[in-house]
């Protein structure tokens, strides 16, 4: 099966062989069900021990998964009227972030998300869903309409990050980044965050300003890549699987942090395997975000989004006063 | 004849590197990386660590900036005890931190406070690259955002000098979180009408220069000074061209339209002072003498 992961393996073997024993049963006089049972028995157990056991870097296999489900396969099953809006009004259209106007279950609201290709072609027009300054400046045009308008704002983040270029960096990626998180801070409707994919650093942070923040279950969230990590700590970017542990990126690791609100549940396996399911476990979560956002009005908002930041880090003070003279 | 040179170039490769080192004592004298001219450090400090052939900025250490800026005797620093935690358990990090310590005489790569310049108060958070290369964690985010929530409370500007490798990995997420965290506190103290200045010294970059180095209400830079996002290498192996060889200095990024100015570490106080005056004048409507 084309997409199956390195840690699934010995399940693709175990159903490769049942299905050949199913052939040969259907051919041959034997009756070889008993066996299929026993071996359909083992199989559930070894699926439900693998899934139930994944490791950060069986995580980071699951976010990349060229099949994984993007921000308009969700856009499409969890809102109506989606209307595309582009550019920036600056400079271009970066289509490596998609954003517009929907209703959410007849609710006005703004949606922006990260957008990856489905295939090279795509990816190629979408920078492989790493933005430019552009596509900041377009993300951060649809929130300021969207505050004008009073209609909540839906982010999906999923990039490596923010693109490295000269181009970017001439036009200021910095700047952009930093401009967005500013912003957000300031907004006053209320703003969901769900990471769907991979939270790639500040390129990810830049649409992750939100008064709730939601991850899936196999998403992940970090401040550089594992490769990018490993490369630096270690001088090695094949140990990423290493670095993948050691940097703490799973969705757990950032409820633990208090960083996130909630852990989405995906569908067995990653939510590439049945996208609409997805969709309805994305559904009932951030329906209860809105329901519980919408209470608050825009000073409240505020307050909420910063008290739900300033909280973040770890921190203690030593006895040992240095202090400037 | 071939041999007898093979030997002599041995004689010369084995003049121990440390030797060489003891040419310019670690202390007293200063070797300049930009013109190669020695000269002593005593005389360097006092030019402010400008270069005095050929004004190259050397990194000024946190201390000095601050003595250097503000009036003597006024500064009154905030959390100086305040320490980094280990969250994510990371090997060696917290003996990093230690060394570190001992070998900056800092806690942190931040220092904070209030103080007058010319007369002028103003909050000051000034970063020391001698700390783990001046990169944010969860301490000097939270050491900044207190100390723009002292300048809104006290209602005086907030000045940021900037020297920063980006993010802190060995706090991984959390690090990230503090470029959040500081600018939405730049925000709620913009919106009460705070005045942000932003000065970007070598170097200023990844998720520093993509947070409150950016977010000045005037941006400024010292001359020559590294500032950008992604790193050099990283763009060059992405894009594989040849990279201007000016690319993300400060003068690049005034070119590019990104800061105000770029000013001179001699010029520095007096243009601070003057964009201090200009905002304690104006704004009231008073003018035309009365």
């Amino acid at each position: 099966m084309v997409g199956e992961l390195e840690f699934e393996k010995p399940l693709i073997e175990l159903r490769k062989k049942i299905s050949e024993l199913k052939e040969f049963t259907k051919t041959a006089e034997v009756d070889l069900s008993p066996e299929i049972e026993k071996l359909e028995a083992r199989l559930e157990k070894l699926e439900n021990e693998t899934y139930a056991n994944l490791t950060p870097w069986d995580r980071v296999q699951i976010a990349r998964h060229p099949n994984r489900p993007t921000t308009l396969d969700y856009i499409q099953r969890l809102f109506t009227n989606f209307l595309e809006c582009h550019g920036d009004r600056l400079f271009g259209d970066d289509e490596a972030i998609v954003g517009g106007i929907a209703k959410y279950h007849g609710l006005p609201v703004t949606v922006i998300g990260h957008q990856r290709g489905k295939d090279t072609k795509e990816n190629i027009r979408r920078n492989f869903g790493m933005p430019h300054p552009e596509g900041y400046r377009k993300a951060l045009r649809l929130m300021k309409q969207a505050e004008k308008f009073n209609r909540p704002i839906i982010c999906f983040i999923d990039t490596k990050g923010a693109y490295p270029g000269k181009a970017a960096e001439e036009r200021g990626q910095s700047e952009a980044i930093a401009r967005n998180l500013f912003e957000m801070a300031g907004l006053t409707v209320p703003i969901v965050c769900i990471v769907i994919g991979e939270g790639g650093s500040g390129g990810a942070l830049a649409l992750g300003v939100g008064n709730h923040i939601h991850m899936l279950e196999n998403s992940t969230y970090s401040v550089i890549s594992p490769e990018g990590a490993a490369a630096i700590l270690w001088k090695d970017a094949s140990l990423a699987r290493r670095a993948a542990e050691t940097m703490k990126i799973t969705a757990p690791d950032l409820k633990a942090f208090g960083v996130i609100d909630e852990i989405i549940p995906e569908v067995r396996g990653g939510a590439h395997r049945n996208v609409d399911e997805q969709a309805k476990a994305i559904d009932n979560v951030l329906k209860q975000s809105l329901k519980q956002l919408l209470q608050l009005d825009g000073s409240a908002l505020v307050e909420q989004r910063y008290q739900k930041f300033k909280q973040i880090g770890r921190f203690t003070f030593s006895r040992n006063d240095l202090g400037v003279k | 004849m071939l041999k007898e040179l093979f030997t002599k170039k041995k004689k010369y490769a084995s003049i121990p590197s440390e030797q060489v080192k003891q040419d310019v004592p670690e202390g007293i004298m200063t070797k300049c990386p930009k013109c190669k001219k020695i000269m002593y450090t005593k005389e360097l400090v006092k030019n402010l660590r400008v270069c005095m052939s050929c004004h190259y900025h050397h990194p000024m250490p946190s201390r000095e900036r601050i003595v250097s800026l503000l009036d003597e005797g006024s500064f009154r620093e905030y959390d100086a005890d305040m320490i980094s935690e280990n969250p994510l358990q990371f090997p060696d990090y917290l003996e990093k931190l230690e060394a570190d310590r001992r070998k900056s005489k800092l806690n942190e790569a931040v220092i904070t406070g209030e103080g007058t310049m010319n007369g002028y108060p103003l909050v000051i958070a000034v970063m020391d690259s001698a700390f783990r290369m001046g990169s944010m964690g969860s301490v000097v985010g939270e050491k900044i955002t207190r100390a723009v929530e002292k300048a809104k409370e006290l209602r005086i500007p907030f000045l940021i000098f900037t020297a920063s490798g980006g993010a802190r990995m060995q706090e991984g997420v959390l690090s990230l979180m503090q470029m959040a965290k500081t600018s939405a506190a730049l925000k709620l103290f913009s919106d009460e009408g705070g005045l942000i200045i932003s000065v970007m010294t070598h170097p200023t970059t990844g998720g520093v220069s993509a947070s409150f180095a950016s977010l000045g209400d005037y941006n400024f830079a010292e001359p020559g000074a590294l500032i950008g996002f992604a790193g050099r290498r990283v763009i060059e192996q992405t894009v594989r061209e040849e990279l201007p060889e000016d690319f993300q200095t400060a003068e690049f990024l005034l070119k590019h339209g990104q800061l105000d100015a770029v000013i001179h570490r001699h010029e520095l106080k007096e243009a601070l002072t003057n964009v201090l005056d200009i905002h304690q004048t104006g704004g009231d409507g008073k003018w035309w003498g009365n």
